[in-house]
């Protein structure tokens, strides 16, 4: 079966018979397809797709291995969602792309640009999800031909107050992302939102909680007070949907369910990396791997390669210990950034892990990590990194 | 009404002059709308305000309104101001 990373997954024999990836980037200016070889050798840019457009996610339908769907926009035409079934050939823009509701006092909100895709449950094979800027949760029965939005939060005033305002946000625009379907029961949702924490329905979006307890905030402001907490990225393990990991403006975290306290692991990160970064990856057979790519949060908060040395981390133990992986990453001068979409790993054996840096670098790793190399260079700001496997 | 599109809406248009009809500028969106699916959302948003940088001149003078009054015999000119890297 076919799947792209960043959700559950399948992984097992299923995984390990997909003889190709294809990594797919989505950039500030367009989106490419990086073809590998079946030993991820060598990999062919296909591309640019949506030139000068600016594409936020680029994500393929594990259900069917054929859907590919683009969030795309320019800087100055309002956002889309593009579709494809033809591996990038030809796109179809979407009938009605995510929007709010029209407020009859003009007073509403407009959607900036569409920043998360999720393909939903295996049981719901045309429905997807997308998480907007400003925060807003969409989604679509009909394979993103047309969105809707979705539970209550878009217009719910204790939503609105902890989503705050734009300029509680990213600096450009707050974002619902890390759209997360348990796979063992498509009414039971995660999402993150910089700002505005972590939620959880259990009902199918008819209600939403809060899932903050444990995560720390910017210090001098109060923890308990949803408004304050930054997850960056939040990932489920393939293996048990029971796990989260977290990446956080504030720290490294995990929570094993049912608990819902989160445990900030990155304490056992080195101090000279620290525990500060945007993207996190999951191995989609073990549930104690995982990988971070930290980046520097002293100071004004460069979030760049600390020391300008970068490394990728990697836990064996559910985050009780990290380790360094960096060879054939650059020694010293690499002032890399990687965004909180721009890191994802595939499902073979042994796994390949790749990450893009908003400098326009592709890097791939195809033994988990231990050895990597650079695909390409000299793309535009890169916003997202994902893997597929076509049918 | 002639009307002149932008490149970066000729996606959808497949040509810089189209022409459309209605006696608002609203219809005549609407109407470029039902020709041109899509391309009314990529410059109005859904709470019905014209996106930045999307400016519309009828007659040489820049229009605001939707609900601006237009005639057959106007030219609409649909302008992407465009800024940044």
């Amino acid at each position: 079966m076919a799947r792209s990373t960043g959700r559950g997954g399948q992984g097992g024999r299923g995984a390990r018979r997909a003889a190709r990836t294809t990594v797919l980037v989505a950039t500030r200016k367009g989106a490419w397809l990086f073809h590998g070889d079946p030993q991820r050798r060598s990999w062919r840019a296909d591309g640019p797709h949506f030139l000068g457009h600016i594409v936020s996610h680029l994500v393929l339908d594990p259900r069917d291995g054929r859907t590919l769907l683009a969030a795309a926009k320019t800087g100055h035409l309002g956002p889309t969602v593009f579709r494809s079934t033809d591996r990038g050939r030809t796109w179809k823009e979407a009938a009605r792309p995510p929007a709010f509701a029209k407020a009859a006092d003009g007073t509403g909100r407009a959607v900036d640009h569409t920043f998360w895709l999720t393909p939903a449950h295996a049981n719901e094979p045309r429905v997807w999800y997308a998480g907007t800027s400003p925060q807003g949760l969409f989604r679509s029965e009909d394979s993103g031909a047309s969105w809707e939005p979705f539970s209550m939060i878009n217009d719910d005033p204790q939503y609105r107050e902890w989503m705050g305002s734009v300029q509680d946000g990213t600096p450009d625009g707050p974002k619902l992302h890390s759209i997360i379907v348990d796979p063992r029961d498509p009414k039971h949702l995660y999402f993150g939102m910089s700002g505005g924490g972590v939620h959880e329905t259990r009902d199918g979006g008819k209600t939403f909680r809060p899932l903050v307890k444990g995560m720390e905030v910017v210090e001098g402001f109060d923890a308990g007070s949803v408004t304050f907490h930054d997850p960056h990225c939040v990932r489920m393990c393939p293996t048990n949907p029971d796990r989260l990991y977290q990446q956080n403006h504030c720290g490294i975290y995990r929570l094993d369910r049912p608990s819902d306290t989160w445990v900030r692991v990155g304490r056992a990160m080195p101090k000279t990396a620290g525990d500060i970064g945007f993207p996190m990856v999951v191995h989609p057979r073990d549930q104690d791997r995982a990988w971070v790519f930290p980046m520097d949060g002293t100071t004004v908060w460069p979030r760049t390669s600390p020391d300008g040395r970068p490394a990728v981390y990697e836990t064996r133990n559910a985050g009780r210990s990290f380790k360094r992986l960096d060879a054939g990453m650059p020694r010293k001068q690499a002032w890399w950034t990687v965004k909180r979409q721009a890191m994802a790993g595939d499902t073979r054996d042994p796994v390949g892990l790749y990450f893009g840096t908003t400098s326009g670098e592709l890097w791939a790793s195809r033994d988990e990590g231990r050895k990597w190399a650079c695909v390409a260079r000299h793309l535009p700001e890169i916003y997202a990194v994902e893997t597929a496997a076509f049918a | 009404m002639n009307v002149l599109i932008p490149t970066p809406l000729h996606s959808y248009t497949g040509r810089k002059h189209v022409l459309g009809s209605g006696a608002t500028l609203r219809a005549v969106l609407e109407d470029l709308d039902r020709q041109f699916p899509g391309i009314r959302f990529r410059m109005i948003d859904e709470q019905d305000r014209m996106r930045p940088h999307i400016r519309f001149f009828v007659g040489g003078h820049q229009v605001y309104d939707l609900e601006q009054p237009l005639s057959a015999t106007d030219d609409l000119r649909i302008l992407q101001a465009l800024s940044g890297g």
